[in-house]
């Protein structure tokens, strides 16, 4: 109890006297995190708004994959991607393992099935209650689409920041693929399983209690948008 | 209703420009800090010690070469090396290092520094192991089956382990029981486990001095000359992998064993205590 206690005043020592390393960890994460929420969210909403709505041979196996990679183990993905982008890999050539690069592509790819799987709930229950009414309208499927899109932004923007979520606190498959290079790929969480490592855990906890107060932070920031957005629009 | 192909193209067309868009922002990423870097694949001990803190920085100053340092156990560092994934080895497991360069994965190896292992364990010693013999005290351990925590990882620390295990006439794959516990993690993870357990472990000093969490934990076994703990480094072979960064790895390889950086090493301390002893040009 002792120890929780003391990483509370750690990280309050940390951020009062938060010194350039620090900072730059810190910022490293939050942009490698909210690249990637923003990656896997252009490529996992079209895709679970598609499986919403459009009917196709194959459809409900889809689904019951895309929900099922909501469970998807980061540290596999980890290896295929550490595997991929290995210089004896396939994509080797482009020298991206333990880059900054790879911790985003590991990140989105992780990010791609939470934001796919909720979106296609979100969109095939809004498409369930107006399906008759736009068909009455004579609404085309793409417009349709647009429509849920646009009336279900809010529920979506949840989506994303859960997307965000994922990505900001992932630490198996960053370590594989960043390694944990100080200064160019140590982020938050691999900060925190080094000093844990190195026996320090309050160090190591005061380091996660910065990295929660992130991830509040940018909720928070998310959650004033949505509502100032909500009162200008209605 | 059926979706339309046209309305399919739409949005696939819609998918694929957010997608750029996207793609677009992380390519627009400004470049890696440092354009001339290596990247380094090495112990956890040699990071977790804090040396690489401690030594890089005076490497880059002089040279403007970055080291990205990847620590990883040595069996792991040895593969990250042949699948060419880093420039530089720094690792300690000399059996499989020559094999490294025998087998044309590494142009040369070259020793640089020594630390050596510890046993520890609970203060009270349950086993009686304490010594300056490292095969008694394995004897004395297993003989009561008292908890030991292994590496299991195949790094550096894990088969000096073994080692030592069959050096005491004690063949663990066989005789292992519940006590023997195999954690399959790093050094610091591995001493955590020990640490909330209270069982003995083997360790290098230098992850020692520098872990915080010991609980009940002290040194028990410490020096037997059979718990010399060499590191060497070596180039990853060129003409295996032709993008290693030759001149630059090797730029850093021989100031680690120039007098330079070998003072440099020596001049590492915790508490007052140095932690690695340079050898350079010597047969180990």
């Amino acid at each position: 109890m002792f120890e929780i206690l003391s990483s509370f005043e750690i990280a309050l020592g940390l951020i009062t006297h938060a010194d350039a390393e620090l900072w730059g960890i810190v910022w490293l994460s939050i942009e490698l995190s909210v690249v990637a929420a923003v990656i896997g969210g252009a490529m996992g909403l079209p895709l679970g708004a598609i499986v919403g709505i459009a009917r196709f041979p194959g459809r409900r196996a889809l689904i019951v994959v895309l929900n099922a990679m909501l469970g998807l183990p980061s540290v596999v993905v980890g290896l295929v991607f550490y595997l991929l982008l290995s210089r004896a890999g396939p994509l080797g050539e482009w020298g991206l393992l333990f880059t900054p690069k790879a911790i985003v592509i590991a990140q989105a790819a992780l990010v791609v099935p939470i934001v796919a799987a909720l979106t296609r709930q979100v969109i095939e229950d809004a498409w369930a209650e107006y399906a008759e009414q736009m068909r009455s309208l004579g609404v085309g499927t793409a417009r349709a689409v647009r429509t849920l899109l646009w009336d279900t932004r809010f529920t979506l923007f949840t989506v994303g920041l859960a997307g965000f979520g994922r990505a900001a606190s992932e630490v198996g498959a960053v370590m594989v693929v960043g390694g944990n290079i100080d200064g160019v790929t140590r982020v938050m969480t691999t900060a925190i399983a080094l000093e844990t490592s190195k026996g320090d855990l309050p160090l190591a906890l005061g380091l996660g209690v910065i990295l929660i107060g992130i991830v509040l932070a940018v909720n928070a920031a998310a959650y004033g948008i949505r509502e100032w957005s909500a009162r200008r629009h209605g | 209703m059926e979706m339309t192909a046209r309305a399919f193209w739409r949005l696939s067309l819609a998918w694929v420009a957010a997608a750029t868009a996207a793609s677009t922002i992380l390519a627009t990423r400004p470049a890696e800090a440092a354009d001339r870097f290596i990247t380094v694949a090495s112990t956890t001990s040699t990071e977790q010690s804090g040396l690489f803190k401690y030594l890089l920085p005076i490497f880059e100053k002089k040279s403007g070469i970055a080291v990205h340092v990847v620590a990883q156990g040595t069996g792991q560092a040895l593969d990250t090396g042949k699948r060419g994934d880093a420039d530089v080895l720094f690792v300690h497991n000399r059996v499989a290092e020559v094999k490294f360069v025998a087998d044309g994965y590494g142009v040369k190896r070259f020793p640089v520094m020594y630390n050596d292992f510890v046993i520890v364990g609970p203060k009270d010693d349950p086993a009686h192991a304490k010594g300056n013999d490292v095969l008694e005290g394995l004897k004395k351990i297993a003989a009561a089956k008292a908890a030991f925590c292994s590496r299991a990882d195949k790094s550096g620390t894990h088969a000096a382990e073994l080692r030592y295990w069959k050096a005491a006439g004690i063949d663990i794959a066989k005789d292992k029981g519940p006590w023997y516990r195999e954690t399959g993690s790093g050094m610091g993870p591995t001493l955590n486990t020990a640490s909330g357990m209270n069982a003995y472990a083997l360790t290098d000093r230098a992850t020692w001095l520098n872990f915080k969490n010991r609980g009940d934990l002290v040194i028990l076994v410490e020096g037997d000359k059979r718990l010399f703990n060499q590191y060497g480094v070596m180039l990853v072979n060129p003409a295996r992998h032709p993008h290693v960064k030759k001149e630059a790895g090797q730029q850093f390889i021989d100031w680690l064993v120039s007098p330079e950086g070998q003072q440099a090493i020596a001049g590492y301390k915790i508490n007052g205590e140095q932690l690695f002893f340079p050898n350079a040009g010597t047969d180990n």
